[in-house]
């Protein structure tokens, strides 16, 4: 440690040096911050200021540098040093573009870039230069799982990237649902045709790549180890089981229709009433013919009924059928529709719908159904009998009224449900049971647990997590391959309903994912979205208490615990988030560049007036993802916020240990804000469960400020995003005046 | 067995009306049943007969008085968002439901229409006089009295002011070639009748 040598350098540029008074920033950095060099540079981020700090690290042996600029995210390419440790101070958006101008602001202006020196100095000090992942990558294989369109997509685009590929199909022969198809929705062209499906003819290439290893007729039987370090149990028909190694996993197990049975009120199970697989089989038999049904009877008339168990057609919220629109059913139906006007355009051909739903260039292709004379009409059908004669009891909502058609065949529209696995809420809730000895319970967790895709040996569960409806995992607004099982990316219907073209873009984009994962595995780098991070949780274990908060509040299920129940980190499994740092009551878990200490020395550091100043002092800890961003923005817009305010970035809401409340609020801070991203189900927070975990965490900090006799509007909590640069400002506005009103904590001159 | 939403009114529709063709590419979006000025005044909208002519229901399409409403005034063209020629198939519709004589009998503007037309094949040009004549006398002596009262203070107005000769009563003048507008109408119903299937 006394090879460690401090520095600091404050740039005068961009006009930091015409509103703030740099000598003294400089001496606070010296005297307070105790750095052994300070410099200043008119252009800090030039080749010639970067050049001095290159210089200063390699001759004069500095280790630690604290830069006084612009924010930490703007010049990161030039201020990138990885080789020593860095903090940086916010002077240009966090100061000088966020202070009202003029020079009755001079003097709270001043004392905001001195404290963010202050912070910026103690910061460094903790900082330790991360030194990547000790467990390292050992493989760089992709496991594919599911052989249909997703799957075989992502097999051939990670082939010809370059990668090896393990590809294990159930069935006997890859292909999936589009081998059952006739034809496909168009994707190219006019949009006007259906167009051949190119199931066989990607088959055919997956089979022929050197690269991709098939396994059909096989299933995992188990999956263990994280990114970079997969094993793969597969067990094979014969009751062979074959081990392989991967380094990321993508799931593309795709749908299985709803059963048609389940519809009984619409036909379903009674003789010539079909779903659309059933027509597809129709029109192959046929090959281009007379579409004939089970009996052999030519079809002359055909009814398409959309929606069939779907969009809550029991009744919204009623729980019957799916609750859900399948996204491609519209378009599949103007398809099928087609087989039949292509072969013989008297044949009768009606599509039913409530709403016609047909994304991208769909409106062509149903314009062209309807050139072929296909009759679309608006109608909600109430019930539908088979037979000889299927009759189709509608009502017509253009014209108002109850209608019957009569039609050889008719084919509903059934929806898609997902292959995602065990649902991880039911098993954990059996899990709990069966681990207190109940062998009824055991029993049903091996039943469970057999239903299981990907046979994950994670003490979180067999499967990734899922969401309403049963969807396997998806971070959807921001990151959508991205599951909370790090290394493992859903891709195709089994994430979202969707169509054959969507399956296909998916599938691409997560074998991109999962080479990003497996090369940065390799490199001893976190996963997405940190994904350049060398830095992994470490924790001091002769302190820990063994809470298991730590493994239990991880949203990536990267911790595991041992047999003496303390965690066991699995880094290349960790997003470095930082809420296993957050839930930890005794505070022994942290990261090289990020810890407890860090963040705690910046709240110590701020120079807190006392309560005769009228000056009151706001914490704001945000997200850096986010509610950072936005206030940086806020900044280049020049939108002003009071200068009462000091601002932390951190990794994620959830990363906030309350250790950092109590200490602030102990030195005398007035009021704090915390700014996470948006939680619940339409959550955009980048770690899924932080936001969520703080606010929880946060609710529960009323009875410490009881302790404390501090009102409970010390403590506030928000939710920005991005965008939201004219939200903070206001945030911050609104709270400083109530801090105001409510007058200075009383903890004042104690810290 | 029935007929309802078979394709054969739509395929006789396609057959006979002008730009009947388009019908089956209307989306029930109901921007024309939303343009039209005299919508409230319709009992089927545009949006409603194109539905009504895919749902088989001939009668009630061709016996309906709603095409006969159109202004042509081509609001609903101008904003359809498939460029149906919704006006045109308006007209389209009512000429075929009259030819097949299925049109209200007492339609204003279908007998405005034919007034029109028997005036103006007789000489080759509008006699606006007996035109007006008849149109108040269509409803018989005594209303067409009424009505010629009602209207004589612009009747004396337009004599006045030259605009109107009161001897075109005696027949008016025509066109130069008289017989031969007649025979040219003839030869073109008689080719129209004969695409259509409609000649005795």
């Amino acid at each position: 440690m006394a090879d460690n040598k401090f520095a600091a350098y404050i740039c005068s540029g961009c006009g930091i040096g015409d509103v703030l008074d740099v000598k003294a920033l400089e001496k606070v950095a010296q005297k307070e911050g105790k750095m052994a060099v300070v410099k200043n540079h008119a252009f800090l981020c030039n080749s010639e200021g970067v050049q001095m700090i290159r210089d200063d690290i390699a001759n004069d042996g500095v280790t630690h540098i604290c830069i006084a600029a612009c924010s930490r995210r703007a010049k990161a390419e030039a201020f990138s040093f990885p080789e020593v440790a860095l903090s940086r101070a916010n002077l240009r958006e966090g100061v000088m573009w966020v202070v009202a101008q003029g020079s009755d602001h001079d003097e709270v202006r001043q004392e905001m870039a001195e404290d963010y020196v202050r912070m910026g100095c103690a910061e460094v000090k903790k900082m330790k230069v991360p030194a990547g992942s000790p467990t390292k990558a050992e493989s760089k294989r992709i496991l594919v799982v599911g052989g249909g369109m997703s799957g075989m997509t992502a097999a051939v685009a990670a082939a010809e990237t370059g990668y090896d590929v393990v590809l294990v199909e159930k069935t006997g022969a890859l292909g999936g649902y589009a081998a059952k198809m006739m034809k496909r929705v168009p994707f190219v062209g006019s949009y006007a045709e259906a167009q051949p499906t190119g199931a066989a003819e990607l088959a055919a290439k997956v089979m022929a790549n050197s690269r991709i290893t098939v396994h059909l007729n096989s299933t995992l039987a188990e999956t263990a180890g994280s990114p970079g370090r997969f094993t793969a149990k597969i067990a094979q028909e014969s009751g062979a089981v074959v081990e392989e190694a991967a380094g990321a996993i993508i799931q593309a197990t795709g749908f299985t229709p709803y059963d048609l049975n389940k519809l009984p009120e619409l036909g379903g199970g009674q003789a010539n009433v079909v779903d659309q697989t059933g027509l597809e089989a129709f029109a192959r038999a046929a090959n281009g013919g007379a579409i004939k049904r089970a009996d052999g009877k030519e079809v002359k008339s055909v009814v398409f009924v959309q929606c069939a168990g779907q969009r809550g057609a029991g009744g919204n919220g009623s729980g019957k059928h799916l609750e859900y629109c399948s996204g491609h059913c519209c378009g599949t139906s103007i398809k099928q529709a087609m087989y039949f006007k292509d072969q013989n355009p008297d044949i009768d051909t009606v599509v039913m719908y409530q709403d016609l739903r047909v994304p991208g260039m769909g409106e062509d292709f149903y314009r062209s159904a309807q050139q072929k004379g296909v009759i679309f009409t608006k109608s909600k059908v109430n019930g539908v009998t088979g037979g000889n004669s299927c009759k189709v009891s509608a009502r017509d909502l253009i014209l108002d009224e109850d209608v019957t058609v009569d039609a050889d065949l008719v084919v509903l529209a059934t929806g898609q449900v997902p292959n995602a696995g065990v649902n991880l809420d039911e098993w954990t809730a059996i899990n709990t049971v069966a681990e207190g000895g109940d062998e009824a319970a055991k029993q049903q967790r091996s039943e469970l647990e057999s239903t299981s895709v990907l046979k994950l040996k994670y003490r979180q569960g067999p499967d990734m997590p899922q969401f309403k409806y049963g969807f396997a995992d998806s971070h959807f607004i921001c990151f959508p391959y991205e599951t909370r099982r790090t290394g493992i990316y859903a891709a195709g219907p089994v994430r979202r309903p969707m169509d054959m073209y969507q399956a296909q873009e998916d599938a691409t984009g997560a074998a991109l994912k999962a080479i990003q994962a497996v090369e940065n595995a390799s490199a001893g780098r976190a996963a997405h979205p940190r994904a350049w991070d060398l830095s992994f949780p470490q924790a001091r274990l002769e302190g820990c208490t063994q809470c298991k908060r730590c493994t239990v509040e991880c949203p990536f299920g990267a911790i595991d615990e041992d047999e003496r129940r303390f965690p066991v980190f699995n880094e290349s499994r960790c997003r470095r988030c930082g809420t296993c740092m957050g839930a930890c009551p005794v505070r022994v878990i942290s990261f090289e560049n990020y810890s407890v200490d860090t963040v705690g020395s910046q709240v110590k550091a701020v120079n807190v007036p006392d309560e005769f100043e009228e000056k009151p002092r706001v914490l704001i800890l945000a997200c850096e993802n986010d509610a950072y961003p936005a206030l940086d923005m806020a900044g280049v817009q020049r939108l002003t916020y009071s200068a009462f305010v000091r601002a932390i970035p951190v990794r994620c809401l959830g990363s906030v240990n309350t250790i950092w409340i109590t200490d602030a609020l102990n030195s005398g801070y007035d009021g704090i804000i915390l700014m996470g991203c948006k939680k619940g189900d339409d959550y955009q927070c980048h770690f899924v469960k932080g936001s969520e975990m703080a606010h929880y965490r946060m609710s529960k900090i009323g009875d410490t400020l009881k302790q404390m006799s501090l009102e409970p509007e010390r403590v506030v909590t928000h939710e920005v995003a991005i965008t939201d640069h004219a939200v903070v400002a206001k945030i911050i506005n609104e709270y400083v005046a109530q801090l105001e009103a409510l007058g200075p904590s009383p903890m004042k001159g104690f810290g | 067995m029935s007929q309802a939403y078979k394709n054969d009114f739509l395929k006789e529709v396609e057959a006979n009306v002008e730009d009947g063709h388009m019908v089956k590419m209307c989306m029930q979006c109901g921007v024309c049943a939303g343009s039209c000025p005299l919508g409230p005044h319709w009992e089927h909208s545009p949006q409603k007969i194109f539905m009504m002519i895919r749902a088989g229901k001939r009668e009630e399409v061709l016996k309906s008085d709603s095409m006969w409403m159109c202004t042509s005034c081509y609001n609903c063209i101008v904003r359809c968002p498939r460029k149906l020629p919704i006006t045109h198939i308006m007209h389209g519709l009512a000429n075929y439901s009259h030819r097949l004589g299925l049109a209200p009998d007492k339609q204003p503007t279908r007998e405005i229409a034919k007034l029109f037309w028997n005036n103006i094949v007789k000489t080759g040009r509008v006699n606006e006089l007996t035109f007006s004549l008849a149109m108040y006398f269509k409803d018989g002596f005594g209303q067409g009295v009424k009505n010629a009262m009602a209207m004589q203070g612009i009747g004396l107005g337009l004599v006045k002011a030259k605009r109107l000769n009161p001897m075109e009563i005696l027949g008016g003048h025509s066109c130069k070639d008289k017989s031969g507008i007649q025979k040219m109408v003839a030869k073109a119903r008689e080719i129209e009748d004969r695409r259509r299937g409609l000649a005795k």
